[in-house]
């Protein structure tokens, strides 16, 4: 086995062993509805998350996702109630606005040398201050688009259903893995976390990739506000707060480094399934503080940085021994 | 024994056997409850009173806390239908987004009841709400001053809740119906104390200034009894006797004014119960028995409370509640 895989293998053991357990004392967790709701349910988070990973594999940390789910949905919400837009054009609208968000903010971290904990945290508070000024109130959604998409779903045997917004995660992240793994973008983001002189030493276009890396994460966190407003048919400015750290955590525990540099889109698909199988548990236990699904994530966090740190230390003392 | 003798006895059997059997109905039930969160003392109250009601009837329920945030409680649900619950429980954190997930309920033949808030969703999808009736509780306690004041004139101070929130409008609403008919009984000045204890205290210091240092003011009404304890303190601060020369009449009934009522430096509360599950349980059980359909909008008593109610008893009985 492949020594840069490791942690990707890790992550997926993790998983299976602890979904095993669970449905060794929750029978009903091994059926389709759970399968089902893990897709329907985490849509958003996964579908940020996949931003994220670009991100992060790059260097960089975008704390404006959650606002900026919250943003897209207010957005969304308030030109289709209230302008009568048809939900598409508001779609359109709400991903070029969020795209030209993204462009700024790397445009920001690239040209004005400014880290981009500090950019996108501004950017947190533009986006979730510009959400609350068009509404404090939580405005519904009441479109025929949306009960027709809302009715989209596949049933499978066991009463178990997937949704379409659940389906647009998986096919995200299929695309986000291909992106990364098969394409030049995917290519120069890697140079650009491993190290950003030899990057650009190399010929890989600093700039743009910057800026792109941040578009990508700023269009998929609107998308990630679509398909939040599909899932709760309302928009609400305070919608998805933290949904950035759960999204930062999911990318860390799939694997990717927080340096930059090395990571996998599949590794977080398998972070945000373990996210949701906690959340899961804690339902179906029924008598767990749900602050446990916080300290849970905290120790796998933990873990995984721990398990990082090991295998990245032993892989360069094989390096110097060679 | 004459027949309508014979007749009562038996209608009492009847009523005494169909609510053994409704006590039996519920127990052994699995049942979800999706919480809003612990933001308030009142809020963590109802989460108290409703694993007590659950144990009391042998109720395994399942409680899920969702942090303010809706999709928690969409996920909590999901995870409730899931694991085949017999019935959730929801107190929905905002009105808005519930119809998808209630359909799944519906589908699955789950009942489903809504406590303390009403959402925006069609009716069948959910067995009942159990709700209190803000502007009656404003009613009762206005009612309760212009029995206290017996015709003699009245300016009252009101302390209203968060501005634009729906306690705010309703307990105000309700409390200018009931004085409404006693001309002696006016509003002379009203202002927020934003539900706070100490936006209430620094509201009152300033109604004091304005009127005669509080010689002109014959009574205060507060939006919540945590308003009302930092007015109390304020009028203490003047150097007048709540309760004595100023009226002190709120809602709410946590722990603490029941102790200024204990110390007569309070008049009167009026209850928002946080027993909302019991009769959600009690709706439950009779649809589980014989299949009754509850009202579609169940309200809870609005309980005034005086000095006469036992106010140090109701302390009691209230503080290890989370309030």
């Amino acid at each position: 086995m492949s020594r840069s895989l490791r942690p990707l293998v890790a992550t997926a053991v993790i998983f299976a062993i602890a979904y095993a357990l669970a449905v060794m004392q929750f029978p009903s967790m091994f059926s389709t509805r759970v399968l089902g709701n893990f897709l329907t349910d985490n849509a958003f988070l996964g579908i940020t998350a996949v931003g994220m990973t670009f991100v992060i594999i790059s260097g960089g940390i975008d704390l404006s996702v959650g606002a900026v789910i919250g943003f897209t949905g207010v957005l969304v919400a308030v030109l289709i109630a209230w302008a009568g837009w048809h939900p598409l054009a508001a779609f359109a609208l709400a991903l070029a606005v969020a795209a030209s968000f993204g462009a700024g903010m790397g445009l920001a971290v690239h040209y004005l040398q400014v880290p981009a904990f500090i950019v996108t945290l501004a950017g947190m508070f533009l986006a979730r201050g510009g959400a609350s000024v068009i509404t404090q109130d939580s405005v519904p959604v009441n479109h025929e688009f949306y009960d027709w998409i809302s009715d989209l779903i596949i049933r499978l045997p066991g009463g178990g259903r997937l949704s379409f917004i659940g389906l647009l995660m998986v096919a995200v992240f299929i695309i986000g893995a291909l992106v990364a793994h098969r394409t030049r973008f995917g290519s120069y983001v890697y140079a650009l976390g491993g190290n950003p002189v030899s990057a650009s030493l190399m010929g890989v276009p600093v700039a743009r990739t910057t800026v792109g890396v941040y578009m990508v994460s700023s269009t998929l966190a609107a998308l990630a506000g679509i398909v939040f407003s599909l899932y709760t048919s309302a928009g609400y400015p305070l919608a998805a707060v933290g949904v950035e750290l759960d999204a930062i955590s999911a990318v860390v525990i799939g694997g990717t480094l927080l340096t930059g540099g090395y990571g996998f889109v599949l590794g977080t698909f398998i972070g945000v399934m373990l996210l949701g199988l906690v959340q899961t548990y804690i339902i179906f236990d029924g008598s767990l503080s749900s602050w446990w699904t916080k300290i849970v994530i905290g120790a796998l966090l933990f873990l995984f940085i721990v398990l990082q740190r090991l295998i990245f230390a032993a892989s360069t003392q094989g390096e110097k021994a060679s | 024994m004459n027949i309508i003798t014979k007749l009562a006895l038996a209608a009492g059997l009847a009523t005494a056997l169909s609510s053994g059997a409704m006590a039996q109905d519920i127990s052994g039930k699995v049942i979800g409850f999706s919480q809003i969160g612990s933001e308030s003392g009142w809020r963590a109250a109802e989460t108290s009173v409703t694993r007590q009601q659950a144990e009391e009837r042998g109720v395994d329920l399942k409680f899920a806390d969702a942090q303010q945030k809706q999709e928690n409680q969409i996920k909590a649900i999901r995870g409730f239908i899931a694991q085949g619950v017999d019935a959730i429980l929801v107190a929905p954190v905002v009105a808005t987004g519930w119809e998808d997930v209630l359909s799944e309920a519906k589908e699955a033949e789950i009942p489903v009841v809504l406590l303390d808030r009403g959402i925006d969703a069609p009716e069948d999808l959910y067995l009942t709400s159990v709700a209190s009736d803000q502007v009656l509780e404003g009613r009762v306690a206005g009612q309760w001053l212009v029995d206290e004041v017996a015709g003699e004139d009245c300016n009252v101070v009101e302390l209203q809740g968060t501005v634009g929130s729906s306690p705010a409008i309703n307990r105000k609403q309700g409390f200018e119906e009931a004085i409404a008919d006693a001309s002696n009984v006016t509003i002379a000045q009203s202002q927020t104390g934003d539900f706070t204890r100490s936006k209430g205290k620094e509201v009152m210091e300033a109604f004091l200034k304005s009127s005669n240092g509080g010689a002109d003011i014959c009574a205060v009404y507060a939006h919540n009894d945590d308003m009302a304890v930092g007015a109390i303190q304020a009028i203490k601060d003047a150097g007048l006797a709540p309760g004595e020369d100023i009226l002190v009449v709120s809602i709410d009934a946590v722990p603490d004014i029941f102790t200024a009522i204990a110390a007569g430096e309070a008049n009167a509360t009026v209850e928002l119960t946080p027993n909302m599950a019991g009769p959600a349980f009690d709706a439950l059980g009779a649809y589980w028995a014989d299949g009754t359909m509850p009202e579609k909008f169940i309200i809870t008593e609005s309980k005034l409370y005086t000095a006469a109610d036992d106010p140090q008893g109701e302390y009691e009985r209230r503080k290890d509640l989370g309030y």
